[in-house]
């Protein structure tokens, strides 16, 4: 059945397609809708919905509901997921799976309402203390956003790691019909892991994130360095807009993906040969995509530059990168974009 | 031959890392007395602290679940909600239940979760060797307050089994202590009675005991239980504060 809906919802029907048992949050702009939904709809299915008394206390609640096995989830925007920042930490040392939604907004402080992309960093480099790291899925449109969360769910028992769905203020507000009947099947896992009480099991289970002998923390965080590297093997994707013959590539990812689209079609009118690599993975970040053989990169974000040092990084130096941002909730206009296209394409040719 | 006296079966037969005289282990042996007699010990789900009891998870023989420091009720309602049949207790410090986690405290008990809240008064912060806590009394001399706590300048304790009393949520709070026989039986009781009123009604119970901390309030075993049953009780009286089971 096809129903229009806002990126916020769709995340959240996506979320209850997957079996998620229990939604924890607290609110905030640009995310209500999505725990509006959850308090609606949840129930009906079985779940919990519960609002919590901080995003701190949303946080542990998933904590406990993943220890339990069950499938949990918290969504936020961000200044409370910065709150969330220790819980996550925990949850990642725990290798607990869940699903942490960001609908980003202008920062930092309290900043503003507007979209932004600024907690790029927060979420692809670590955000909480330690050695650890998130998987971030990217959804492009509100149909994405609802199959994104399903796969979110399944790559966070597959790994057992939090995973973190990183989105906009446009997308979670922006209304497009998603089809709920092609969504993925959610897939099962075994919990043997899971705190549910003994019931005849020899062994009790512990959740924990103690270590206090360091040889034995040091091999723990090494052992899930590996499980990283056997993610970023497995799990980076990325979306190719016309980039077969590109020369110059424009990279962005989420709303502003779809704008840098708009203005790459320009750019073709003009006879520019240029594409479009849209990260559907911030972390694993999908590196081998900006290998093959471009000229040129121009990342466009909303915030100062924050992707494109991974970008940087992904081509070694060996390409030239450029960015354009617009921050604080201003969002890149397609023109903006044709137009430092045609600039690159321009230094070309001389 | 008879047996007088053997570890509870959910108490691990293991070395506890905690000092002499000190209040954990005590509470710790009637929690797990009170879970082998109720025979839940199955079904059972520890939460434990941040604090000098964050290595519990060793010594409950039950499943357990370690979580950041004051966080405790916001994870067992996290268990509790989406597995109502089982018991879960949270098991917490007085700076990791009054000062960082006040707001899981009062919350949880708000909505009044089905769980039990175990809350280790010592007055001090055991693990980190010593500081202020929010329930360290007026002029107590802590690493933090070298001159004794000045209410003036550093608050007054929180009483927390009063505090909670307000809270609509709650269906059992007491306040006990384990400084001599005659208390440590009436803790036993109360626990017992918390459990049972999770098990039965689906209610919130609130255990608060008075406990000793020898080695940071610098004393010997017998002078920090003398502490308990002087100062502590005077400041903190002993009782029931809310018991509406059966209402
Ligand atoms: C977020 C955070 N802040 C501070 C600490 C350091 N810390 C560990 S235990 C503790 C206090 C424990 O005192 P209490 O809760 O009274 O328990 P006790 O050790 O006395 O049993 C503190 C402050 C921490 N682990 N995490």
């Amino acid at each position: 059945m096809k129903e229009l809906m806002k990126g916020n919802e769709a995340i959240a029907a996506g979320a209850i397609h997957a079996g998620v048992k229990c939604f924890f949050g607290y609110p905030i702009t640009p995310q209500t809708e999505l725990a509006a939904y959850m308090a609606k709809h949840l129930p009906k299915s079985g779940g919990v919905f519960l609002q919590a008394e901080s995003e701190v206390s949303a946080i542990n609640m998933v904590y406990g509901a993943s220890s339990a096995g069950f499938r949990a989830m918290t969504s936020s925007s961000s200044p409370g997921v910065s709150l969330k920042q220790e819980g996550i930490s925990f949850l990642a040392a725990a290798d607990l799976p869940c699903v942490i939604v960001n609908v980003m907004r202008g920062g930092p402080g309290l900043g503003g309402i507007q979209p932004s992309q600024a907690d790029y960093f927060q979420a692809v480099k670590g955000g909480g203390h330690g050695d650890y790291r998130l998987i971030v899925l990217a959804p492009g449109n509100v149909a994405e956003m609802a199959e994104m969360t399903v796969k979110a769910f399944d790559l966070a028992d597959k790994w057992r790691i939090p995973v973190m769905i990183l989105t906009d203020g446009v997308l979670g507000q922006m209304m497009e019909t998603v089809d709920m009947d092609s969504l993925p099947e959610r897939k099962y896992y075994d919990k043997e892991w899971a705190v549910t009480g003994r019931s005849g099991r020899a062994h009790k289970n512990i959740v924990k994130t103690l270590h206090l002998d360091a040889e034995e923390l040091e091999k723990i965080v090494l052992e899930r360095e590996e499980k990283y590297r056997r993610i970023e093997c497995e799990e980076a994707d990325a979306e190719e807009y016309r980039a077969d013959d590109a020369d110059i590539i424009v990279t962005a990812y989420g709303i502003t993906s779809r704008i840098a689209k708009a203005a790459v079609d320009r750019a073709r009118e003009s006879g520019v040969r240029v594409g479009v690599v849209r990260p559907k993975t911030l972390y694993p970040f999908p590196s081998e995509f900006y290998n093959k053989g471009y000229k040129k990169i121009l990342c466009v974000e909303m915030s100062t530059g924050q992707m494109v040092e991974d970008v940087k990084l992904a081509v070694k130096c060996g390409v030239p990168v450029e960015f354009y941002g617009r921050t604080g909730g201003m969002i890149p206009g397609e023109d903006e974009i044709y137009e430092r296209i045609m600039m690159m394409a321009k230094e070309d040719a001389k | 031959m008879n047996t007088i006296y053997e570890k509870p079966r959910s108490l691990s037969d293991v070395n506890f890392h905690y000092c002499p005289g000190c209040g954990h282990g005590v509470v710790h042996r009637l929690i797990c007395e009170v879970i082998d007699e109720l025979n839940i010990n199955d079904k059972t789900i520890a939460v434990v602290p941040v604090g000098c009891a964050v290595m519990s998870y060793d010594y409950f023989e039950c499943d357990a679940v370690e979580s950041a420091h004051g966080r405790a009720p916001a994870v067992a309602t996290g268990i509790k909600r989406c597995m109502p049949d089982k018991v879960v207790f949270s098991y917490q410090g007085d700076g990791d239940l009054a000062a960082i986690g006040t707001a899981e405290t009062i919350h949880a008990a708000a909505r009044g979760e089905a769980i039990t809240v175990i809350f280790v008064n010592n007055t001090i912060y055991g693990m980190t060797g010593g500081q202020m806590a929010p329930t360290s009394l007026p002029g107590q001399v802590t690493q933090t307050t070298p001159c004794g706590r000045d209410p003036y300048t550093q608050g007054y304790p929180l009483k927390m089994c009063e505090i909670l009393s307000q809270v609509q949520g709650v269906s059992y709070i007491e306040r006990c202590a384990i400084d001599t026989v005659p208390h440590i039986n009436a803790a036993k009781k109360a626990i017992k009675k918390a459990f049972l009123n999770q098990i039965e009604n689906g209610g919130y119970s609130f255990i608060e005991l008075l406990c000793s901390c020898p080695t940071n309030w610098k004393m010997t075993p017998k002078q920090a239980k003398e502490r308990i049953g002087s100062e502590m009780c005077e400041y903190y009286p002993l009782g029931v504060f809310v018991d509406k089971i059966g209402e």
